[in-house]
């Protein structure tokens, strides 16, 4: 009999992680108690990102890089069409000041320290080549060129229907209520019944640590609610995607020339009536910031805008691994505002971990007993 | 805008607005009304001000109906009532906070209490062609020649249903626009037939003669009617040039420059789902509205809506509801004793039993035209702003996105400027069919602020 295995949350890395059990041969059921993709992996900003990743997401998000920019070997060509994903037009982090930009060098210093290049410093003229529509006032800024940008819910689905042709079953609308051990595997208990399982993954994202909590296992518990607002559509003037670096910005145009205002406004949670509002009084800073960056913008009509529902560890990266407290229970949650890109490689290297022992990218500095070991902060000069 | 609170805040200048006004300011109730509208009267009274006082041409072209507004206006004017036109609300939220576009500037405003009474809006009518130059809704062009008396030039052909296109088909031909034809997606009801399908259609008696009145108006001046209509389509290369129909199973086709649609009016319900009022489905007038009970109130303690935004009733129910949730809300505020609330809601409340009592009559005569509510050709557009097609639609159910907002995040349908007011009701037709559900099970798309676009210089400028 096939190993079975039950993967909590249909997001994005619930959907990737269940894809790649598939593969190893592992009978996998998702359980999920909205509809997949539903809150954070459908309505994130959708920037494929390498920029400014915290060291120990670099290996992580260049390998995912890899499979975005191979996308059609990895889903298909149908599916890969299906995720709207531009690669190759860079995300740039911004200087306005140039204090910023001595930041960016220190963060650029450190990365090539750590052995990679991706990440590559602009001067004014540079930037003003990659993004002409930025106010001059901008000294400078930071490019990955690589990076890009994908929509976020149709990219949910089609990882959906990949896993869904390699087998993976689906339980939409079905809640975990509870996690009983039996045997050396466990009953999963919902609201549709229990279903037994070898091995059960935890992808609960803002429900995650909830889903520790069945078995006993305290993890941080910060749910937050990233909000963004969208512009009419407005011609084409900008081909990368722009970040912050002093203020909180992430700015893209889209192919229909909607313009994606994000970049860590929140909005508030509410995660009993699984949903989140985005606040207008605090939207304003984004509406000032696009203002001073963006002058083109000042006469755009903003006609939306929506939060999304997501937990933040203290050091800002994600738990992956084992359970510190039980045999057969991963964790893969708790991505801070930022998992969208690594979805790709996540579900890969803890398939591998499960299935075989071993990650072939080092998954340590995921593992859920970091916050045991002492204090944790995140790492300087990352988002 | 120089408030920033209030004790009530009122959004809408139509009947229901304007009567809550007037009632909730006689009882002291600090009271500000914000209007999109340039001068009070909403859609139906629209401009009826300087039309009674200096458009007598239009004032008889308008009708009596129309002329009611006048001392609903004047007696909002006279209440103490703060006034605030042109102001564009974009969002209304459950705390009581307000956000309003006004003079070229975002303000917000904290409300104790919000009453909605935005009203209905005119059913889209994604018919093929539908986007095309040259099509429009008949209560837009109502719109026009009550605001500024503009009226057509070109020969016009009107397509719809309900009680209403022959009223603006009347108010048409009176001005002297050439109609070309008046295209009936139903059969042509009489006064026999009514009293056959419901005995409660004596009591509405008087609204039923008015109805045939207009039709024997429109034949007096030789306009054509054509009753039974199916399948219309608007044809033409960039703009539209003819309208063809299927009449008696035979395909008919009639130059058209300019054609109006008309499937009934719903309400206009955005504001109440973006503060997330519970919605209910209504079989009768095959709508959702907010759920309220008979003060307007919602499933929000501070949110009341009145009017046609609560269910369509029509003018003089809006104005009761309009005058019973500012009773309401009085008490609330602790400016009315609960009795005499209850002894001054009489009239009010006997007059909202009468025109429920008629809604029913006229809602099971004219119910909307089935194929009128959404297209079945694949090309077919739905969504106008985000020119999304109903084969988009079925592929992204037969994708596995099986309810309304799901379709939405796959397709873009309902995200563009008008956040599925004109596709909402369309898609989750074409998803009902699919699935084989009733109409309401898809849901409806969910709304954020903005609720109505806002600059985005607005939005910097806003003081917080």
């Amino acid at each position: 009999m096939k190993t079975r295995a039950i993967v909590i949350g249909g997001g994005l890395h619930g959907t990737s992680t269940a894809l790649h059990l598939a593969r190893k041969g592992l009978d996998v059921l998702v359980i999920e108690k909205n509809s997949v993709g539903r809150h954070a992996s459908g309505v994130n900003a959708g920037g494929v990102r390498q920029l400014r990743r915290h060291p120990a997401e670099v290996p992580l998000s260049v390998a995912a890089m890899d499979r975005w920019l191979n996308l059609d070997a990895f889903l298909g060509p149908d599916l890969a069409a299906m995720c709207e994903f531009t690669g190759h037009v860079g995300q740039v982090a911004v200087a306005e000041t140039e204090a910023e930009m001595a930041g960016l060098a220190a963060r650029e210093a450190e990365l090539r320290g750590l052995g990679w290049t991706h990440e590559e410093l602009l001067d004014q003229a540079a930037l003003r080549r990659v993004a002409p529509a930025l106010s001059p006032h901008c000294v400078g800024g930071l490019i990955s060129r690589r990076d890009g940008h994908a929509n976020p819910y149709r990219t949910s689905q089609a990882f959906r229907l990949k896993a869904q042709r390699e087998g993976v079953r689906f339980r939409e609308g079905t809640r975990v209520l509870g996690l009983v051990q039996a045997g050396a595997g466990w009953r999963v208990e919902t609201s549709d019944g229990a279903f037994d399982s070898d091995v059960v993954v935890n992808c609960g994202g803002a429900w995650g640590w909830q889903v520790a909590a069945m078995v006993g296992e305290v993890l941080p518990h910060v749910d937050f609610a990233p909000s963004m607002m969208v512009s009419a559509r407005v011609q084409h003037f900008l081909d990368p995607v722009v970040v912050g670096t002093g203020r909180k910005l992430s700015f893209k145009q889209t192919e229909n020339g909607t313009v994606v205002i994000g970049g860590g406004i929140l909005g508030i949670p509410d995660l009993v009536a699984e949903t989140a509002d985005p606040v207008a009084e605090r939207l304003v800073e984004s509406a000032r910031t696009v203002h001073d960056l963006f002058p083109i913008m000042r006469t755009a009509t903003i006609v939306r805008a929506w939060a999304g529902l997501e937990a933040r560890m203290p050091d800002e990266i994600p738990v992956i691994g084992p359970s510190t407290m039980v045999a057969n229970l991963w964790h893969a949650f708790g991505y801070s505002g930022h998992g969208f890109q690594l979805s790709p490689i996540v579900g890969s290297l803890l398939a591998d971990l499960i299935v075989d022992g071993k990650s072939p990218l080092p998954l340590e500095p995921f593992r859920a007993g970091r916050f045991n070991e002492g204090p944790v902060a995140a790492h300087p000069g990352t988002a | 805008m120089a408030r920033t609170s209030c004790e009530l805040a009122i959004i809408g200048g139509g009947p229901a607005g304007m009567a809550a006004a007037a009632r909730a300011a006689a009882l002291g109730v600090d009271t500000i009304v914000l209007d999109e509208q340039p001068a009070p009267g909403g859609q139906i009274y629209r401009a009826i001000e300087t039309v009674q006082a200096s458009r007598a041409d239009d004032l008889r072209i308008l009708g009596e109906e129309y002329a009611e507004g006048a001392a609903l206006a004047a007696a909002f004017r006279a209440s103490g009532a703060a006034y605030e036109p042109g102001s564009v609300v974009w969002q209304a939220l459950e705390d009581g906070r307000i956000g309003v576009s006004c003079n070229g500037a975002a303000h917000m405003l904290s409300a104790q209490r919000i009453l909605i009474a935005t009203g209905a809006m005119e059913r889209p009518v994604p018919i093929p062609g539908w986007t095309l130059p040259g099509v429009m809704g008949a209560g837009a062009a109502q719109t026009l020649l009550k605001a500024c008396g503009l009226v057509p030039d070109v020969p016009v052909v009107i397509i719809g249903t309900g009680p209403l296109i022959y009223l603006i088909a009347v108010q048409f031909a009176r001005a002297g626009v050439p109609i070309a034809s008046v295209l009936v997606a139903a059969p042509e009801i009489g006064m026999t037939d009514a009293l056959r399908v419901l005995p409660g259609a004596l009591r509405s008696g008087r609204t039923l003669l008015k109805g045939l009145a207009w039709r024997s108006e429109l034949r007096g001046m030789g306009v054509q009617m054509v009753h039974g209509v199916s399948q219309p389509v608007v044809e033409g290369s960039g703009r539209a040039e003819a309208v063809s129909y299927t009449q008696n199973g035979m395909r008919h086709r009639i130059a058209a420059r300019l054609v109006l649609l008309h499937n009934g009016v719903i309400p206009s319900t955005q504001l109440a789902l973006g503060a997330r009022c519970k919605q209910a489905w209504d079989a009768g007038q095959h709508c959702w509205r907010p759920q309220t009970n008979d003060w307007g109130a919602t499933s929000h303690a501070r949110i009341a809506v009145a009017g046609d935004g609560a269910g369509i009733l029509g003018a003089r129910g809006a104005a009761s509801l309009g005058r019973l949730a500012a009773l309401d809300a009085a008490v609330r505020l602790g400016k009315l004793d609960p009795a005499r609330c209850d002894r001054m809601a009489s009239e009010d409340r006997s007059e909202l039993a009468r025109q429920h009592g008629l809604r029913v009559v006229l809602d099971r005569l004219f119910p909307p035209a089935a194929e009128l509510l959404a297209p079945t050709g694949a090309g077919d557009i739905v969504c106008r702003c985000e020119e999304i097609t109903v084969a988009e639609l079925q592929d992204a159910v037969t994708q596995g996105c099986t309810d309304a907002n799901r379709v939405k995040a796959f397709t873009r349908c309902g995200m563009g400027p008008c956040q599925g007011r004109m596709c909402g009701a369309a898609a989750a037709e074409v998803i009902a069919r699919m699935l084989h559900q009733s109409v309401d099970q898809p849901g409806q798309f969910r709304v954020r602020l903005p609720v109505r676009p806002v600059p985005l210089a607005e939005l910097a400028g806003l003081q917080i």
